[in-house]
Formats: C-alpha cells, sequence, structure tokens
C-alpha cells in the first residue's frame, strides 16, 4: 500500500515538466498555432532558469528568467509563423534544433567561463525546490503523501492549469481566443484582433514550456547542468496534448497518467520481466490510440482547433 | 494585421499592406535567398565573436574541415547521403501536404526490417542479402508511412502528430530489441545488435559505401515521378485540393496511401543503407536526427529534388564542417545546432518576402 501511494505521489512528480510543456502547447494550438518547438522552449527555459539561478541565487529570479527566455523563444516562432507566415512545422522544428543546441552550448560555454567542471546550483535554490513540508498537513498518512508532499513546481503548474483552463473557458477572451483557432477569418471579421492575441498566446504558451525546462534540470537533475537535460520530454508534452484533447484540466490528469507510465518500470517487480523501452513505448502509443478514436469518432469537441496548423493572411480571407 | 493598426494609429496616414505576390522572377528569388544567408552569416558572425573566436576563421575552417581532403569529401558525403534520399521522401508526402514529420520512424523502420536479414541471415551470398536487405528497408519504411496514411484516408486522423507519434514508438521499439530479442548473445555486458558480416555490407565505390549511386538514382526517379508521370500529377492536385482530385475522378484515398507508402518507403532506403553502408549494424542513434533535418531541407528546397540535392549538400557541409570547428576552436558540438538555427530562421523569415511584398499606402487610398 505504501509503496502505491509513494508510486502515485512520485507520478505526480514525474507528470509535472510535461504538465508544463502541454499547458503552454494548448494555448498555443487554441490560436491556431502548432508549435512543434516546445522541445527548444523547454531546453531555453531550463537554461535561462540555471544560469539566473547559479549567478543569482534566487529562485524566483530564475523561474521568470526561465519564464520570459521561453517567451522570448517563441516570440521568435510567432515572427516567423505570425507576421512572416511561415511554414509552423518548419519553424517549430527549427526552434527545437536551436534551443535545444542553444541550451547546451550555454552549459558548455559556461563551463568553460566558470572553469569548473560540472555546475550546480547554489544550495539556497535547491533548499527551496525540495518539496514542501507543511507542519501538520504534511504528517497525515496517506493524505499528507498524496496533497502536501510536493516540491513548488507541482502545485504550480496545477494552478497553472486552472488558471487557464478559466482563462480559456469562461472569460470573453478566452472565447476570443478560441474563436480564433478555429476561424481566424470569422473572428477577424467580428473585430476580434487576431495578430495581437496569436501573439500573446504564443508567447504565454513559451513562457509556460520555459518553466517546465526549469523543472527538469532543477527537479529531475537536482540542479546539476547536464546536457539535453530535457530529453524528449518536450515531445512527450505534445503527444499530451492530443490525450488531454486540448483541455487544461484534462492535461492535469493526463500529465499525471503520462507520468505514472514514466514511473512504472520503478515499481513494476522486474521479475514479471516487462522490459522498459515497452514502458517508455506506452506513452507514445496510447496517444495514438486517443488520437484515431477521437477522429474515428470525428467529434468536433474534443479535436485539434480546426485552424491548427495553417497560417492567417487577411487578404485572402 | 494588428501591426498595420497600430501603425496606422500612430501615424494616422500611412499603413502597412501585406500583398501576395505573383510570381518573382527566378533572379530576384535567388538574390533574396542570397540576402538572407548573408544575413544569416553575419547574425551567426555575431554569435561567433561573442563568444570569443574569429568569424572568419571559423567559417573558413567549416568549409575547408567539410572539403579539405579525399577522406573529409568522403565524411561529407557520408552525412549527406540520408539526408538527401530522405528530404525525397518527405517532399512527396509534403507535395500532397501530408505532413509525413515521421522521417525518423520510417528511417528506424526501414534500418529495422532491413538489420534482420543482417543480423539473422548474414550467411547468404551477398548478392542475395543486400536486395533483399534494400527490398525489406522499402517495406518496413513504407509500412510505417502507411499506417498513418490509412487512418488519413479513412477518419482524417492528424497525420502530423500520429507520424511524430510513430517516430518515438519506432525507437522504443529497437531500444526493445536491442535490449532483448536481438541482443548479440556474444556481447557480454552492454547489450547491442550483432555487427553485419560482410555479406551484408554496402560494397565501396569510389571510397564511399554504394548508397551515393542509390541517392542519386532515387534523385532522378523522383524528379521524373514528379515532373513527368500521372502519379506525380495527382500528387500535385491532391495537393492543390482533395475536392478538385475528387470532382476530377481521382481516387483521393487511393492516391494519398500510395503516396504515403512511396515517401516511407523512400526513407526507409536510407535507413537500410544507414546500417548497412555505414553502420554496419542497427542502432537506436541510426537517424542522427536526419528525419527532422530532411523537412527543413525539403522544405528550403521548395520541394524541388534538385533544389533538395544542393540544400543537403549545404547542410551536409555545415555539419561535417563544425565536427571539425569543434575540435580545432574547442567549441562544443552544440555550437553548430545554434549557427544552423540563427541560418535557418533568416532563410525561413525570408520566405515571406519571396511570396509577399510589403506596401505602404495612404490611409483611405486605394483599396
Amino acid at each position: 500500500m505504501s509503496m502505491f501511494i509513494s508510486f502515485l505521489a512520485a507520478a505526480i512528480t514525474a507528470g509535472t515538466p510535461i504538465l508544463f510543456g502541454t499547458l503552454g502547447e494548448i494555448i498555443t494550438e487554441k490560436v491556431g498555432h502548432l508549435n512543434l518547438g516546445v522541445e527548444g522552449m523547454m531546453a531555453i527555459g531550463a537554461c535561462a532558469g540555471f544560469m539566473v539561478g547559479y549567478s543569482t541565487d534566487s529562485f524566483f529570479l530564475a523561474l521568470i528568467a526561465a519564464f520570459a527566455a521561453g517567451m522570448l523563444a517563441a516570440l521568435l516562432y510567432g515572427l516567423l509563423t505570425i507576421t512572416l507566415m511561415a511554414n509552423q512545422n518548419v519553424t517549430g522544428l527549427t526552434l527545437t534544433i536551436f534551443g535545444v543546441g542553444f541550451a547546451n552550448f550555454c552549459g558548455f560555454y559556461a563551463r568553460k567561463a566558470y572553469g569548473v567542471e560540472s555546475l550546480k546550483l547554489p544550495e539556497n535554490i535547491t533548499s527551496q525546490m525540495r518539496n514542501i513540508n507543511i507542519p501538520g498537513l504534511s504528517d497525515i498518512p496517506v493524505i499528507g503523501q498524496l496533497f502536501f508532499s510536493y516540491n513548488p513546481f507541482v502545485y504550480l503548474g496545477i494552478i497553472t492549469a486552472i488558471l487557464l483552463s478559466i482563462y480559456l473557458n469562461k472569460t470573453k477572451t478566452g472565447l476570443n481566443i478560441r474563436a480564433i483557432g478555429e476561424n481566424p477569418a470569422s473572428a477577424d471579421a467580428a473585430g476580434i484582433k487576431v495578430t495581437k492575441w496569436k501573439y500573446i498566446n504564443v508567447g504565454l504558451g513559451g513562457g509556460i514550456c520555459g518553466i517546465g525546462g526549469a523543472f527538469t534540470i532543477m527537479i529531475i537533475n537536482k540542479g546539476v547542468w547536464i546536457s539535453d537535460c530535457v530529453g524528449g520530454l518536450g515531445w512527450i508534452a505534445v503527444a499530451l496534448v492530443i490525450f488531454a484533447s486540448w483541455s487544461p484540466t484534462k492535461a492535469i490528469f493526463g500529465s499525471f497518467v503520462f507520468g505514472a507510465l514514466r514511473q512504472l518500470k520503478y515499481y513494476v517487480p522486474s521479475s514479471i520481466g516487462i522490459p522498459g523501452a515497452l514502458y517508455d513505448m506506452l506513452p507514445y502509443v496510447i496517444t495514438t490510440i486517443v488520437l484515431v478514436a477521437a477522429s474515428v469518432r470525428s467529434s468536433k469537441k474534443n479535436s485539434q482547433p480546426a485552424s491548427c496548423g495553417i497560417n492567417y493572411f487577411r487578404e485572402e480571407r | 494585421m494588428s501591426s498595420t493598426e497600430t501603425n496606422a494609429k500612430k501615424q494616422n496616414r500611412f499603413t502597412l499592406r501585406t500583398v501576395k505576390r505573383a510570381q518573382l522572377p527566378k533572379n530576384k528569388v535567388a538574390m533574396l535567398r542570397l540576402a538572407a544567408l548573408l544575413m544569416a552569416l553575419l547574425a551567426g558572425a555575431v554569435f561567433i565573436m561573442i563568444i570569443g573566436s574569429n568569424p572568419f576563421a571559423v567559417y573558413k575552417t567549416m568549409v575547408e574541415g567539410a572539403l579539405r581532403s579525399k577522406l573529409a569529401i568522403y565524411g561529407t558525403i557520408k552525412i549527406m547521403i540520408p539526408l538527401l534520399i530522405t528530404s525525397l521522401g518527405i517532399t512527396l508526402a509534403f507535395k500532397m501536404k501530408f505532413w509525413n514529420v515521421g522521417g525518423e520512424g520510417q528511417i528506424i523502420m526501414g534500418a529495422l526490417f532491413a538489420s534482420y536479414f543482417g543480423i539473422f541471415h548474414g550467411d547468404w551470398p551477398h548478392a542475395v542479402l543486400i536486395p533483399v536487405m534494400f527490398l525489406a528497408g522499402m517495406l518496413g519504411g513504407g509500412l510505417t508511412g502507411l499506417l498513418p496514411a490509412y487512418f488519413k484516408a479513412k477518419y482524417n486522423t492528424n497525420e502530423t502528430l500520429f507520424t511524430l507519434m510513430l517516430n518515438y514508438i519506432a525507437l522504443n521499439l529497437v531500444i526493445f530489441l536491442r535490449e532483448g530479442p536481438w541482443a548479440d548473445p556474444t556481447s557480454p555486458g552492454y547489450k547491442k545488435f550483432a555487427l553485419f558480416t560482410e555479406n551484408g555490407r554496402l560494397d565501396k565505390v569510389f571510397g564511399v559505401h554504394a548508397g551515393w549511386i542509390i541517392a542519386l538514382v532515387l534523385l532522378i526517379l523522383t524528379f521524373i515521378y514528379l515532373k513527368y508521370t500521372k502519379h506525380g500529377y495527382e500528387i500535385d492536385v491532391v495537393g492543390e485540393s482533395t475536392a478538385t482530385a475528387g470532382y476530377a475522378g481521382m481516387n483521393v484515398k487511393k492516391i494519398i496511401l500510395r503516396t504515403m507508402f512511396i515517401s516511407g518507403a523512400i526513407c526507409g532506403i536510407a535507413g537500410m543503407i544507414e546500417v548497412s553502408g555505414n553502420a554496419g549494424t542497427m542502432s537506436e542513434g541510426v537517424t542522427r536526427g536526419v528525419g527532422f533535418t530532411a523537412i527543413i531541407v525539403a522544405w528550403l528546397a521548395g520541394l524541388k529534388p534538385w533544389s533538395i540535392f544542393i540544400i543537403s549538400a549545404l547542410f551536409s557541409i555545415m555539419e561535417k564542417g563544425s565536427s571539425v570547428v569543434e575540435s580545432t576552436f574547442g567549441l562544443s558540438a552544440a555550437c553548430a545546432d545554434v549557427l544552423q538555427g540563427i541560418i535557418l530562421f533568416f532563410v525561413i523569415g525570408c520566405e515571406f518576402f519571396i511570396r509577399f511584398k510589403v506596401t505602404i499606402s495612404k490611409k483611405g487610398g486605394t483599396n
């Protein structure tokens, strides 16, 4: 039993970086932009968060930097796809190549510049990244471990998801944004500032991805810089968007499922003998099944925003 | 555009308008691309200067590193072979506006199918084994392309996401096989695929494995297929509009399935060549990211086979040269990715000025 609880807790933690990437991608796709640069934006966020944390000793500033860097990267994607109407797949992939390379390069360069073998975040920050211990609450058996024992990112992720859900589904702006994603020409005709909201959402999405990147370096790698720190989580995040059928709240649940799938291999007794690679394959297989199932049902409600992947050229409506 | 609006508010007299261009003359397009490339190199130079190296020296080393000797050129060609082939494969799908981002997976599956014969039937005679591996590679890649195509044709399932997922499924399948069923029994400790026997290796022709001949043949075949065959025409029409194709009496589903099978099969050939010609065995790193780079190459080349040849050559020079820059200047491998990214951003951005022109017109003027 206690093993099961710690499995669930591990799953929730493991799902959190994916959750950030997914949330970022959801609001990007909601305005009709498929950004395959999640991996790159996360890497850039990780790099900026790490470097700022390393030099300022401030957890808060590190988070801001991760967000800002992810946002800048996304805005570059935005400039190319929104204003310059470049192909979204190509631009997104380029952003991934560039972002991962840039982050690796910065790490390499920083090691050289500081003249150290390995870079590690100062203790002041690592202590703040540890699991929060709320006196009283965290000590309650089971519930304490399941709900009150995580690092700050986990709570931040869930709050972000809920806020985004309200933003998209309960506000007028959210309605406008969904309209842009479905049919930008109609939204434009209705007086919605299509370009402005595209930039805002794409940028915001990148920022959120950046936070997810910071998670990978601060929690997964325990504050020690390594190359390729995001390690493909960005692509899982893109997959999770489908699994969550473009809903931020479903993304919370989905990220825990994906986190569980990633943790499963450490908890299933090895005597059962399922190879690790099959566990790693599962998230993608499940996502593919979900993708196919959604298209077979051809439900409009749970599918990708209609204009996703197609750039909007105003003169051509 | 909102930039138009804000601009109009500020000045209240002029407004920026984006207008689609008629086809630009070829030399102007070339000029624009060249300008973008120069600007990219300039931006790259700034980046190199920031990190404290001499941009001229770095660029010079890069080109020299890729072309300075016979051996260097062989290395560059080896990088170019899979990139060229995969770009050609992806082009077929892209022409149809089928966004096949599954080149990685299709290369892997092609390599895997071919490796089955390379690993388990290494005793077959060379003249039998190589053609069998070649066909197996085609089949592996083709089937991997066919799967998303089937669901696209039947249920309109999003192919970008489907092919993307298949990349990772294929990758993990390889790891699974390497760690278990296909692991080399003679290798203690670290589990890996067995090396192919000599029978399973592509012959060398003029110093480089025969993959380069296959690549050139595929280049010509793709060019002819797209330009001069009925199939090629059908791909064009489906790419323009599936509705039009339907009205014209074309069997759109069949065209999608057929084209994606061929697209995947070509990528699969790249995989077969990599394991048989280059590495001599299967590994999960077999693609070296070519499936993704090929998308960029195909796109930058405007999906034209001859341009693909040139651009994949440039990419290969950049990659090979970067590895030399790395060792000469003590820079990290990531430096090449950054430079590549910068150049790509500029070139991608430049496409806009080829397709559109921005005019300044007086507000309330002709419209």
